[in-house]
C-alpha cells in the first residue's frame, strides 16, 4: 500500500493560477495587445534624438514656472476666479432649475412614453459632447465671455443631473407614492409630497457634487472663450508668463481640492 | 412637534418659529448670492450677441448638412490617433497608479509620511483637468501626441489611484493572513494575499478610465495635443462647417463604440 501512494506523483511546486484560465484566450489577448502596442508605437513617430535635444528646454519651461508669481497679476487673477465661482454657481442653479422637469419627464414610472423619449434624447444630446465642445459653440453663437461659458455648463449639468434624477425616480419605493395617491391628491400633491421627499437627501448631495464638478469645468471652458479663470490662464501661456500661470495653477488646486473635502463632507452630512 | 395654543385650542406647526426664520434666511442669502453672481456675469455680456444666437444658431446649423461624407477618409488617421492617446496614457496611469495606491492605502503603506505623499499624488493629479496638463506639457514637450498622451497619464493616475487604495483597504484579511501564516515576506504577502484580490478592480478601473478617456483625448487636440481635436479646432476656424459636423458624427461614433465596449469587457470581467 505504501508503495502504490509513492508511485502518484504530486508536483512539487506551486504556480499562481492565472487571471484568465483559458490559455488560448490568454495568449490572444496578449498577442493582441503587443500587436496593437507596435502599431501604436510606429504611429506615434517618436523622434529619440529630438526627444533627448529638447530635454534641457523643456527643463528651461519647466523651471520658469517656479517660483510661482501671485504678486504681478493678482487684481487680474482674483477677478477670474470670481468670475469662475459665480459661473459655476449660476450655471449649476440654471442647470438644475432646468434639470427637474425633464428628469421628471424621463422617469418611465412618471410620464407617457413620447414624454419619456424626448426628455431620454435631451439628456442623450446633452451627454454625448463634453462641456468643451457645447462651450465652442456656445462662443460662437453668444460672443466671448462668461455667458457662453455659463450656456455650456448648464447644458452640461442638465445631462447629468437630469438622468440621475430620472433614474432615482424611477428606483423609488412605490408602496409611499400609492399610498399619497390613495389620498386623492392631485398630480402636483403627489409629486410634491410622494417622490419629492424620497429623492431630495441625494439630489441635495448631487447638486453639491455638480457645482464642484462645474468650477473645474470653468476653469477650462476659459481655453475656447468662455470666460473664467480658464481665460486668464490661457492668457498667461499666450503672454508666456509661466509663473504666473503656474500661480494660477496653484490657485485652481487649492480650490478643487477645498471645494471637493467639502462636498464630501456635506454630501455625508445630507445622507 | 412644537404645539401652538390659541383660542381655538391646541394646534401643531412643523417647525419651530426660530427653525422656520433660519431656513427662510438660508433661501434669503441663498437666493441674492444667485441675483448677484447673475448680475456680474450680464455686466459682462453683449446683449446684442445673445439677441442674434437664435438666427446664428440657424446660420450655422444650415450650413452645417449635409456633412462632408468624404472628409471621412481624412479622419481615420486622427481618430487612430486619438485612441492611441487615451489607451497608452491610460496604461501610464495603471502602471504609476498601482504603486501609489499601495502606498495610500492604509493597510499597505510602509509609513505614514509615504500616505500622505501618495494621496497628495492622487490629489493633485485630479483636480487640474487633462486639457491643462495638456495645455502645460505642449509648452515643455512641443506639440504632437506624445503632450496628450502624457497629459491623459498624468490626469488618469489620480482616479485610478484612488479606486483602487479604497479597494485595497476593502480587501478580505484572512486570505492575507493565511498567506502570512506560511512564512512569506511581505513582497509575497502582496503578490499571492492582495494582488489576486484586487486585480478584477484593477482591470475594471482601467477599462472604465479608458472610456472616459477616450472622450477627453477627443478634445486635446484643442491645444495642440494631437487627436481628431486638431481638425476639429481647424475646421471651426476656418469656418468649414460641413467638415465640423462630419468629426462631431465621428466622434459621436467612436464614443458610443468605446462605451459599448467598456461595458462589455467589464461585465466579462465582473
Amino acid at each position: 500500500m505504501n508503495s502504490e501512494t509513492s508511485l502518484i506523483k504530486y508536483p512539487r511546486h506551486w504556480r499562481k493560477p492565472p487571471f484568465i484560465k483559458s490559455s488560448k484566450l490568454r495568449w490572444a489577448i496578449i498577442m493582441g495587445a503587443l500587436i496593437y502596442l507596435f502599431a501604436a508605437f510606429g504611429s506615434m513617430e517618436i523622434d529619440v534624438e529630438r526627444f533627448i535635444k529638447g530635454i534641457p528646454r523643456g527643463k528651461r519651461f519647466f523651471d520658469s514656472f517656479f517660483p510661482p508669481n501671485f504678486a504681478d497679476h493678482r487684481g487680474v487673477v482674483w477677478d477670474g476666479i470670481l468670475e469662475s465661482v459665480w459661473m459655476a454657481i449660476i450655471s449649476t442653479v440654471a442647470g438644475i432649475a432646468l434639470s427637474v422637469p425633464i428628469g421628471l419627464g424621463a422617469a418611465r414610472n412618471l410620464a407617457p412614453l413620447w414624454v419619456y423619449l424626448s426628455c431620454r434624447g435631451v439628456i442623450a444630446g446633452s451627454r454625448t459632447f463634453p462641456e468643451i465642445i457645447l462651450a465652442i459653440f456656445a462662443v460662437k453663437l453668444f460672443g466671448f465671455g462668461p455667458f457662453a461659458g455659463f450656456i455650456a455648463l448648464s447644458i452640461g449639468t442638465i445631462g447629468f443631473f437630469a438622468k440621475l434624477l430620472a433614474e432615482d425616480i424611477e428606483n423609488m419605493n412605490e408602496e409611499q407614492a400609492e399610498a399619497i395617491k390613495a389620498t386623492g391628491a392631485s398630480w402636483f400633491q403627489w409629486i410634491n409630497y410622494a417622490i419629492q421627499p424620497q429623492v431630495m437627501p441625494r439630489m441635495i448631495g448631487l447638486s453639491v457634487y455638480r457645482l464642484d464638478i462645474n468650477f473645474r469645468e470653468s476653469a477650462v471652458v476659459g481655453i475656447v472663450g468662455g470666460g473664467g479663470i480658464g481665460a486668464t490662464l490661457n492668457t498667461a501661456f499666450a503672454r508666456y508668463e509661466f509663473d504666473t500661470a503656474a500661480a494660477i495653477l496653484v490657485v485652481i488646486i487649492v480650490i478643487v481640492m477645498s471645494l471637493e473635502y467639502v462636498s464630501g463632507y456635506l454630501r455625508k452630512w445630507v445622507q | 412637534m412644537p404645539k401652538i395654543e390659541s383660542e381655538k385650542g391646541l394646534s401643531w406647526k412643523r417647525r419651530t418659529t426660530k427653525k422656520q426664520l433660519l431656513i427662510w434666511l438660508g433661501w434669503l442669502i441663498g437666493v441674492s448670492i444667485i441675483v448677484f453672481a447673475w448680475q456680474l456675469i450680464s455686466e459682462k455680456t453683449v446683449w446684442f450677441f445673445v439677441q442674434d444666437a437664435p438666427r446664428q444658431a440657424a446660420d450655422i446649423g444650415v450650413r452645417m448638412v449635409p456633412p462632408k461624407w468624404s472628409y471621412t477618409s481624412k479622419l481615420i488617421k486622427p481618430v487612430w490617433d486619438t485612441i492611441n492617446i487615451a489607451t497608452i496614457g491610460t496604461m501610464i496611469a495603471i502602471i504609476i497608479a498601482v504603486p501609489v495606491a499601495f502606498l495610500a492605502a492604509r493597510n499597505t503603506t510602509p509609513h505614514k509620511i509615504f500616505r500622505v505623499a501618495a494621496l497628495f499624488i492622487i490629489v493633485s493629479s485630479r483636480s487640474v483637468n487633462s486639457l491643462i496638463w495638456a495645455l502645460m506639457l505642449v509648452f515643455i514637450l512641443g506639440p504632437g501626441i506624445v503632450a496628450g498622451t502624457i497629459a491623459i497619464g498624468l490626469r488618469s493616475i489620480g482616479f485610478c489611484a484612488k479606486l483602487l487604495y479604497e479597494a485595497i483597504e476593502e480587501i478580505d484579511h484572512s486570505q492575507v493572513e493565511a498567506v502570512e501564516a506560511t512564512g512569506a515576506k511581505t513582497s509575497q504577502k502582496i503578490l499571492f494575499g492582495i494582488i489576486p484580490q484586487v486585480l478584477p478592480t484593477i482591470a475594471g478601473v482601467a477599462v472604465y478610465r479608458w472610456d472616459i478617456n477616450i472622450r477627453e483625448s477627443t478634445i486635446l487636440g484643442l491645444v495642440g495635443a494631437g487627436g481628431i481635436g486638431l481638425q476639429l479646432n481647424g475646421s471651426i476656424n476656418t469656418l468649414a462647417w460641413t467638415q465640423v459636423s462630419m468629426i462631431l458624427i465621428i466622434i459621436f461614433i467612436t464614443v458610443l463604440i468605446s462605451e459599448w465596449v467598456s461595458a462589455k469587457i467589464r461585465y466579462a470581467i465582473i
